[in-house]
């Protein structure tokens, strides 16, 4: 139980795509190097139209289940501030973040992960935020494969079907992930708060 | 549609604090978060979750967050008044606080980043296209890596208030974006920070979605005399907490590099 009062969140507003995005922050991956796959979707409002201003961030196990340690060093070319920040970053850093487009589309350059030791389902666990946003929405994103351990995890197998439909992606024939977030109505995400 | 007049929000957001106080009486528990469905900020309408979310246990690599050291983040990328080659206009302040988790311990070596208007009040974004000036010796994007006390630090410049387009005469209160990552993931927050004694708290749904006072103080800074450095800068201190549950504290493994 925790002694302290945690501090409030605030919706990231409107302006922080100079703040907050940096380059290569969408590639956990190499794109197009072996095992990478993209993992795609839109942010969606609750009449369906597209969110061109949030950002989802995913944070997920190496291929192997491992927990990642590789860390994101955030510098400028030459240390000059008229450069962007990028990431370097020697590993495998299991973080990634991404800006909708103006077509409410993020996209990631990442590996599919793993599973931990326990044989638990895999999955990305995913943040979003938005302009309208209040606070964060904590959510998962979990591999379609292996129905046995989709079948046996602890949360989706409490959820109804079309719950679960919303935590699961949808894989292409090139091995992409595919995965559309909901914040409202009609097939409305399933979002998570922590025991 | 047609923009809603300050009286009917403020109108509004009194509605909620009555509810909120009648709530608070007849037993419900204290909101320390903000709502997410709270229509005096009206953007929120169309984008909030109607159901309540899924209770759940966190999963192993929710209990970790993405790992950093204090040197992947260079010193001078806390500095927001030094990106240009001359000195930004407005007052120049420093912003100091800690880093905790709910028990009280730092959270040590995790990234803070911050994005905020110019002392006039306006973003560097194109978005923005209210008619303050921009400055170009100011951008006003920066980071840090929490040192071993849990402790960041920036020196910029105060941010103005600047309008926005929620209601006619809508201004949002001076404030600087902060985004910080915990021991784990589920500690994650995004959140804006205000100066002490800002007119316009009672009339910003924003900072007035999070319905306890308390909860609202907790976002704002103080000022602290001791950090105000003479002829140079004004100084304001801020802690933040990241609740949320980790895995079992231990002592730290010192800065791999």
């Amino acid at each position: 139980m925790s002694k302290l009062v945690g501090t409030p969140g605030q919706t990231v507003g409107p302006f922080f795509h100079y703040g907050m995005p940096f380059l290569g922050g969408p590639q956990i991956a190499e794109p197009h190097s072996p095992g990478a796959i993209v993992l795609t979707g839109r942010v969606l409002d609750g009449e369906g139209q597209p969110i061109p201003d949030a950002m989802v961030e995913i944070w997920q196990r190496d291929a192997d289940g491992s927990i990642p340690r590789a860390r994101s060093v955030l510098r400028r070319e030459n240390q000059m501030f008229s450069n962007p920040v990028h990431r370097e970053s020697h590993g495998f850093t299991g973080f990634g973040r991404a800006a909708t487009d103006d077509h409410g589309v993020y996209r990631f350059w990442t590996v599919n992960p793993g599973a931990g030791d326990d044989g638990s389902a895999p999955f990305f666990a995913a943040i979003v935020f938005a302009r309208g946003l209040l606070n964060k929405l904590h959510t998962r994103i979990y591999l379609p494969e292996n129905a046995d351990a989709l079948g046996a995890d602890p949360l989706l197998s409490v959820l109804t079907d079309d719950e679960r439909a919303t935590m699961v992606a949808t894989r292409d024939e090139r091995g992409w992930l595919h995965h559309d977030i909901r914040l409202q109505g009609d097939g409305e995400t399933v979002f998570l708060a922590f025991n | 549609m047609t923009l809603a007049s300050q009286a009917e929000i403020s109108k509004e957001i009194e509605a909620a604090q009555a509810e909120y106080q009648a709530g608070l009486a007849a037993g419900q528990p204290e909101q320390t978060q903000p709502r997410l469905d709270y229509a005096p900020y009206r953007s929120s309408v169309l984008r909030h979750p109607t159901k309540n979310p899924k209770l759940v246990d966190p999963e192993t690599i929710e209990l970790w967050s993405p790992a950093y050291g204090e040197r992947d983040v260079s010193p001078l990328e806390a500095d927001l008044t030094i990106q240009h080659s001359g000195e930004p206009q407005g007052e120049r302040m420093v912003v100091t606080g800690r880093v905790l988790d709910g028990d009280g311990r730092p959270v040590r070596n995790q990234l803070v980043e911050i994005w905020q208007a110019n002392a006039g009040g306006r973003y560097i974004h194109q978005r923005d296209q209210h008619p303050a000036p921009l400055d170009p010796n100011f951008t006003g994007a920066g980071r840090c890596i929490t040192n071993d006390n849990g402790e960041y630090r920036f020196t910029t410049i105060k941010p103005g208030a600047y309008p926005w387009r929620n209601h006619i005469n809508a201004w949002r209160p001076a404030h600087i974006h902060f985004s910080l990552f915990g021991n784990a993931f589920t500690q994650r927050i995004v959140t804006q920070m205000y100066f002490p004694g800002d007119p316009l708290f009672p009339l910003d749904p924003i900072y007035q979605s999070i319905a306890d006072q308390k909860a609202r103080d907790r976002l704002v800074a103080t000022y602290d005399h001791d950090l105000t450095t003479p002829e140079w800068s004004l100084g304001y201190r801020w802690d933040i907490v990241l609740t949320g549950p980790q895995r079992t504290w231990t002592e730290p493994e010192g800065d791999e590099l």
